[in-house]
């Protein structure tokens, strides 16, 4: 075994296995800072395929912003102790379906793709943060508005929610 | 053998900076702060332990690893434990990316990563983990009202750090630590500080904040939440938030003297790494000057001072540059 596949295995360890306490753990806190070795295992794995900028925005977004903002979330509500949440509630058998649909989905994609490898001499793309700035506002500019838009939207309901009791 | 050689490197990597960190900016960093606020208040400060008190914290540091260490009775034991690692670890993370000087082999730098300015900002965000687990394990009212303060603080003033970041980013045509030190580099070429006043304040506003202290040291005020986060924490978890908090503030001096200051760049007859060493502590004492001199924010001011001051003036600041960038 390389030691690229050991430390494959590695990362994919510990991803799934914080990424199972998140969704078994009774506590929410437990469950929520269980999300960080999720993300940075993800983080492990961008690394291993050489997509650093991505590698750091995962760190960056996710096991830095996204993680605190739902332990505060958890913080400000409950009485600050978020003990004795339960992890299910009435739409368990939807949430089953969805799920088993998405993972049959992607089960079939991964199937299909033919994951041959590149014909020799072939050079992999460019993957800077110059190269991704250039696909985000040229080939890509409509998506990109369209997310700006969207996360304007919900910033701006977020306060309309939020101050409507003056 | 490219991935043992690899793992070893890593290992002694840690070791070093670790035990730089520890020796350097905790211990060095807290007798400074006590000589300095000393010499501000016209006290002498230590001065009995070894010469002129120099290794009191040397002392202070062996009294520690000697205290009880204390768990409160009703305390999440799991989060209250990891909390302790978390904080000095990203501290400790931050300084793969920084450039301490240069030698006839290359940069001295643990490794010049091409996103080193991006890997700067996410290492130094998980410290808000480590605090909101402490404050939260503790099962105390005041290390949790100090937790969320601390997330709020972090978390607004990342900000206006990031559009530093990639303002100076935008000048140099990178993101690496290196290239951004040399392109600072000759006669054409000033210090960021000159070309970009403006971003080398609001850095230094957002770093103070980013590290929690006067006058944003509403985190872990004394005078209303006993220490704040760290309360509950006694013996040798304590010392390691301390590390963590002296670490991640000689990170970001480190840091400002690399996008601004030049890095290791300096006259010839004095060595590179002194020169760096050097525009450290300047900015170190920077720090320290305002902690003793400035009372306290309230925790609105604080966060109005980021949203409706800073984010404005460093996102004006960058589209001005990179309008200029563009023109060049």
């Amino acid at each position: 075994m390389t030691g690229e596949a050991i430390v494959f295995y590695l990362l994919a360890a510990v991803t799934l296995g914080s990424g199972v306490m998140v969704v078994t753990s009774s506590n929410i806190v437990h469950a929520a800072a269980a999300l960080v070795p999720a993300f940075l295992g993800v983080t492990g794995l961008y690394i291993l395929l050489n997509a650093e900028f991505v590698a750091g925005i995962q760190v960056l977004i996710y096991a830095g912003a996204i993680t605190v903002l739902i332990l505060f979330a958890i913080m400000l509500t409950e009485g600050g102790t978020g003990l004795g949440t339960r992890q299910r509630n009435e739409q368990a058998a939807v949430g089953t379906a969805v799920a088993a649909a998405m993972a049959a989905l992607l089960i079939a994609v991964a199937v299909r793709t033919g994951w041959a490898p590149p014909p020799a001499g072939a050079v992999l793309p460019s993957y800077t943060p110059g190269a991704i700035g250039q696909s985000f506002l040229r080939q890509n500019i409509l998506v990109f508005e369209g997310t700006s838009i969207v996360l304007l939207v919900s910033l701006m309901g977020a306060i309309l929610i939020a101050r409507r009791e003056d | 053998m490219h991935w043992g050689w690899e793992v070893l490197r890593a290992i002694v990597g840690t070791v070093i900076i670790f035990s730089g960190v520890a020796v350097i900016a905790a211990m060095f960093g807290v007798l400074l702060e006590r000589k300095i606020s000393a010499w501000m208040q016209s006290r002498l400060g230590p001065k009995h332990v070894g010469p002129q008190g120099l290794l009191q914290t040397v002392a202070d540091t062996i009294k520690l690893l000697q205290k009880e260490n204390i768990v409160p009775s009703r305390a999440d034991r799991l989060i209250f434990a990891s909390a302790v690692v978390i904080v000095p670890l990203a501290a400790l993370l931050d300084y793969v990316v920084i450039p301490f000087g240069t030698t006839r082999w290359g940069p001295l730098i643990f490794r010049d990563l091409n996103i080193g300015v991006l890997y700067f900002a996410a290492t130094s965000s998980l410290v808000v983990i480590g605090i909101l687990m402490a404050g939260w394990g503790s099962n105390n009212k005041y290390a949790l009202l100090g937790g969320l303060r601390s997330a709020a603080q972090l978390v607004t003033y990342e900000v206006p750090i990031g559009v530093v970041l990639v303002t100076v980013a935008l000048m140099a045509g990178s993101l690496s630590t290196v290239t951004i030190v040399n392109g600072q580099a000759g006669a054409h070429h000033l210090w960021y500080v000159l070309q970009q006043p403006v971003a080398f304040v609001i850095f230094l506003i957002a770093a103070t904040a980013e590290v929690n202290r006067v006058p944003f040291d509403l985190v872990e005020a004394e005078s209303e939440l006993v220490a704040g986060y760290f309360s509950e924490y006694s013996g040798m978890r304590f010392a390691l938030f301390q590390l963590g908090e002296y670490g991640e503030m000689f990170a970001m001096a480190a840091m400002a003297v690399t996008l601004f200051l030049g890095g290791w760049l300096g006259f010839s007859f004095l060595p590179a790494v002194l020169w760096f060493v050097i525009k450290l502590y300047a900015v170190i004492f920077v720090f320290m000057w305002v902690r003793w001199t400035y009372p306290r924010f309230r925790i609105d001011q604080m966060l109005n001072f980021s949203w409706k001051v800073l984010i404005p003036v460093s996102v004006l600041n960058l589209v001005v540059t990179a309008f200029f960038v563009i023109v060049r």
